[in-house]
């Protein structure tokens, strides 16, 4: 589909790609982005947050973007554990931890996601 | 057979319900009970009318004795019928639809009347009273469509009424004769904190307001102040104090004074009728609380098995039942030469305690904002303790006193057997513990149910809870009521009742008002929520769909590996070639890789991308076919077998019948999934007997039946009734499920639903009662006509579209990897 390129403008350390608009997602919801190794999902929260993190449930594997989004975290579809959209940690007794992206939005409305690495926040 | 004396009751408020209670608990036959009561209803619990105009709780909630009790005990309840005159000479009581009742002996319980200020426009339409049930229903009916109200008198009653009215959305304003509200309960600066609490509830108060005149021609319009200020009012309630209800025992002859005198042993002037209640005076003080009533009853029933117990007067308490303020008052609190008072201030937490102390003894208390020791404190100054040895730390409480540890259990443990916990009915920590013990009781409910205790007010519930701890070690389970969940305390029948009390109609709604304690709930609130609010508000509510499971948000099953499963329905299992075809192409078209016959008899598609589903659908939809809801927490599929289409045993059209039930249910939603079956003859092949609700036809008509069960759990059905006509099985099942959508939990099998509230309350309310039956029928036809939308069809129409295309796709290899 639409192949996009870095973003000329960034750092060359960092490479952002624009992936769509912050309207694209609803509100306590998520979205999935195809990368050609897997999905990523990014989260929308109440408070217009966005995270970006694997759509890979650290438990077994499950498809997070599916599941129900709570304050900063989302409840994995297929056996409920709850994972910190922030952090990308397994909250409660669960143990483990899911990939997390850095994301920003812009005064348009726009949101980018870098895919270099780190657990990252939105500004 | 003894010839049994006979008893006759004239009212049926709360002092003689306690006194037949333990009359019945200890010589059930010794009488033949006759109860004349003006109210045309049951004993209910009229501290708790504050709780139902505030919409916390139901009239149900607050029954004391429902009918089956009476039916049980075999007494006879006059409903609705007023004793009009007492013939002592004949032995006689005639009620107001002229019966004669003849009685040995006579127990008058009249309870007391709203006094009435006797002001100019006192008779108007919409000045009411606070009372009973019917003045409840009156402020509701006013209260609905908005406006503004007045109560006359700041005290108990005036301030829960306000409060009450101001949750129902009435703008209120509370006029008080004195300086002070509640100026008999409390001292000035607990009156100023308490002014301040109500004042921040929305509720206008005016103090030392006297009232001149209620305005208006034929209905209140206002109300005129002695200051000729004129207030707005489309009702006004006067709650300006009680009077004993004398009359009757007065015309009978008998000596009344401001109430009915009784002696020590709750007799009156005539040695065969003895008085209970709020229409006595015993040693000349007439009483407006449930505590010493029910102390009155206990004699009362003693003496009508002909013992010696006797009645020596009450101290007593008092606790406004407004949630959110915490106050407690009892004895006296004036200020004396030779008294000293003892207070704590803490104006950041907004507490005050005054403690009242007379000869190193406790004779007034005051508490404002922190309750917790009212009942240590109370037991103190009722024992006449002296407090010499705990001056200093007295105030802070008991867990200061004495070095007590500052663990609540340790708290209960350090009280004396016989302290009172619970004030409204007067029960001693002894009484508690024993009962726990003695019948080995792990639950508040059973605990309640034995002895009484927090069973009215329920202000003693946690020191209950402490004690059960306290008796029980690690066998005590706390929070008999589940939370709904981590964000709120509140059990899922309480968020129910309040969304519906308070008119919440969205989440947010919800969250703020409940007072939800996370900002956007969790995966196990949401989707109750969403529910709940879908079932109570049909038409109005909107579904909100990220507080839907993923299934029901995308109308299809997920799998193990992230795709779905599609499953058209085939109404009744039912299909034709036309159908297969169609679905035969589209496994062809989409290389979907299974293809597997379920057990509700239709056929499932399994592992189609998300991407895919609309398309799927749309081919679907174009050969007829629509969603199955195989998702749903909501009607699945109803079985049937070929009944007397083919089936040499056939009695009825099962499959007829089957069609027709899908056809009428499909697209509800409901608590949990409703699975539901219909046989031809009691051979059952469809497997009805396992199913939520299932139908065996046999030669005269059907037999419905609920709750079984064939998941982890194996449950047979029970038959709910049988009926004649094809007409009236649909009409049953339909009543049925509505009913478990208004009752049942979210997440809670009908089988669960049925265990919890009982099979015979549910034939109850199905079965026998033809007007709660219609009722339900039609609110469930009402609602389904919102749920009945295909909602593939209306996802091939393009609603939705984010859920099933991804955000974007990334196609080349990122540098970081
Ligand atoms: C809104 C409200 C809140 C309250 N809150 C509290 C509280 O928090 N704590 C507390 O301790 N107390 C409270 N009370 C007071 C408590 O409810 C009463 O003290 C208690 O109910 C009185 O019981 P009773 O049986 O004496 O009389 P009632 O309950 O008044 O019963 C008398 C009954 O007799 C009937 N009757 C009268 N005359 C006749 C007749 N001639 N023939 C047949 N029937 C007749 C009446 O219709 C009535 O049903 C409250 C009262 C109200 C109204
Ligand atoms: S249940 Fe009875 S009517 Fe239906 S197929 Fe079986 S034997 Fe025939
Ligand atoms: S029985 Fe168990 S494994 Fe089989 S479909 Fe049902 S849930 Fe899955
Ligand atoms: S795969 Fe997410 S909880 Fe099991």
């Amino acid at each position: 589909m639409n192949e996009l390129s870095p973003t000329s403008t960034e750092p060359k350390a960092q490479h952002w790609f624009t992936i769509g608009r912050l309207s694209d997602i609803p509100r306590r919801g998520a979205r999935q982005v195809l990368l050609p190794r897997g999905p990523i999902a990014v989260f929308r929260t109440q408070t217009d947050e966005v995270y970006a993190i694997d759509d890979n449930c650290p438990h077994k594997g499950g498809p997070l973007s599916q599941g129900i989004v709570h304050d900063g975290a989302v409840t994995c579809p297929l056996h409920n554990w709850v994972i910190d959209l922030q952090t990308g940690d397994a909250m409660g007794a669960d143990q483990g931890c899911v990939r997390t992206y850095e994301v920003r939005k812009d005064a348009d409305g726009l949101v980018s996601v870098s895919l270099s690495g780190g657990s990252g926040k939105t500004e | 057979m003894t010839i049994r004396k006979k008893l006759v009751v004239i009212g049926n408020g709360m002092a003689p319900g306690r006194a037949l209670e333990r009359l019945l608990e200890k010589a059930p036959d010794a009488y033949e009970i006759t109860i004349f009561n003006a109210e045309p209803r049951v004993n209910y619990d009229r501290i708790m009318l504050s709780p139902v105009l505030s919409g916390e709780k139901s009239y149900e909630d607050i029954l004391i004795h429902d009918d089956a009790w009476y039916a049980e005990h075999g007494l006879t309840l006059k409903k609705g019928c007023k004793a009009t005159s007492i013939d002592r000479e004949k032995k006689q009581v005639t009620g107001a639809d002229g019966s004669v009742v003849d009685y040995d002996k006579l127990l008058i319980a009249t309870g007391s009347s709203p006094f009435i200020i006797p002001i100019p426009g006192k008779d108007l339409d919409g000045v009411l009273t606070y009372r009973d049930l019917d003045d409840v229903e009156a402020m509701l009916a006013a209260a609905k469509s908005g406006g503004s109200a007045v109560v006359i008198g700041g005290g108990l009653l005036g301030l829960e009424a306000a409060a009450g009215l101001t949750e129902r959305g009435m703008d209120v304003t509370v006029l008080h004769l004195m300086p002070t509200l509640m100026e008999r309960q409390l001292d000035t600066a607990a009156g100023y904190l308490l002014e301040r609490a109500i004042e921040a509830r929305g509720i206008k108060v005016r103090t030392a307001a006297n009232t001149h005149e209620i305005l208006g021609e034929e209905r209140v319009e206002g109300v005129r102040l002695d200051d000729g200020t004129e207030l707005p009012a489309d009702i006004v309630v006067m709650a300006v104090g009680i009077r004993p209800n004398g009359d009757l025992a007065r015309d009978a002859g008998l000596e009344v004074n401001r109430g009915i005198v009784v002696d020590d042993a709750m007799q009156t002037s005539d040695p065969d009728i003895l008085a209970v209640g709020e229409c006595v005076e015993h040693r000349g003080t007439a009483y407006g609380l449930v505590a010493p009533l029910y102390e009155m009853a206990a004699v009362v029933a003693d003496r009508l098995q002909d013992g010696s117990a006797t009645y020596t007067g009450s101290v007593t308490s008092t606790r406004l039942k407004v949630t959110g303020i915490d106050l407690f008052s009892a004895g006296d609190f004036a200020e004396g030469k030779d008294r000293e008072e003892i207070v704590l201030r803490d104006a950041t937490n907004g507490v005050y305690k005054r403690l009242v102390i007379q000869e190193d003894k406790l004779i007034g208390i005051v508490l404002y904002g922190d309750t917790k020791d009212g009942a240590w404190f109370f037991q103190l100054m009722r024992e006449g303790a002296s407090i010499e040895e705990m001056r200093e730390t007295l105030i802070f409480g008991q867990n200061y006193a004495g070095g007590s540890p500052l663990d609540p259990t340790a708290a209960v443990a350090a009280l004396p057997d016989d302290a009172e916990i619970c004030g409204c009915n007067g029960v001693c920590k002894s009484k508690i513990v024993g009962a726990i013990t003695e019948h080995g009781l792990t639950s508040l409910d059973e605990v309640r149910a034995r002895t009484k205790a927090s069973a009215s007010c329920g202000s003693c519930t946690g020191l209950v809870e402490q004690l059960m701890a306290f008796t029980l070690g690690d066998g005590f389970v706390p929070d008999a009521v589940q939370p709904m969940c981590g964000c709120t305390d509140l059990s899922h029948d309480d968020v129910r009742r309040l969304i519906v009390a308070k008119e919440l109609k969205s989440i947010p709604a919800v969250m703020q008002e409940l007072e939800w304690r996370t900002s956007c709930g969790c995966a196990k609130c949401r989707p109750a929520l969403n529910f709940y609010l879908v079932a109570d508000w049909p038409g109005e509510y909107e579904d909100d769909y990220q507080s839907r499971y993923i299934n029901e948000r995308v109308h299809a099953n997920i799998q193990k590996d992230g795709t779905y499963s599609v499953v058209p329905r085939m109404w009744g299992g039912m299909t034709s070639s036309q159908e297969l075809r169609a679905i035969a192409d589209v496994v062809d078209k989409f290389g979907i890789p299974s293809v597997k016959v379920t057990g509700g008899q239709r056929i499932d598609l399994l592992g189609v991308p998300k991407e895919n589903l609309p398309a799927v659908w749309a081919d679907l939809n174009a050969a007829g076919m629509v969603s199955g809801h195989a998702y749903a927490k909501g009607l699945r599929t109803v079985k049937t077998c070929v009944g007397t289409d083919w089936c040499r045993f056939g009695t009825q059209d099962s499959t007829g019948l089957g069609v027709k039930i899908e056809k009428m249910m499909w697209g509800s939603w409901t608590p949990h999934k409703v699975k539901m079956a219909v046989s031809g003859c009691p051979r059952n092949c469809a497997e009805a007997t396992c199913k939520d609700i299932g139908v065996i036809c046999v030669d005269s008509g059907y037999e419905l039946h609920v709750g079984g069960a064939a998941g982890m759990h194996i449950k047979g059905t029970e038959v709910m009734c049988s009926v004649e006509t094809e007409a009236e099985a649909l009409e049953y099942c339909a009543a049925v499920v509505q009913l478990y959508r208004e009752q049942g939990r979210y997440l809670e099998r009908i089988y669960k639903w049925m265990d919890r509230v009982g099979l015979d309350a549910i034939r109850e309310q199905v079965v026998e009662d033809e007007a709660k039956r219609t009722a339900l029928f039609e609110k469930f036809l009402y609602s389904q006509r919102f749920a009945q939308k295909d909602p593939w069809a209306e996802r091939v129409a393009g609603k939705d579209a984010h859920e099933f295309a991804p955000m974007n796709r990334i196609a080349m290899r990122e540098a970081a990897e």
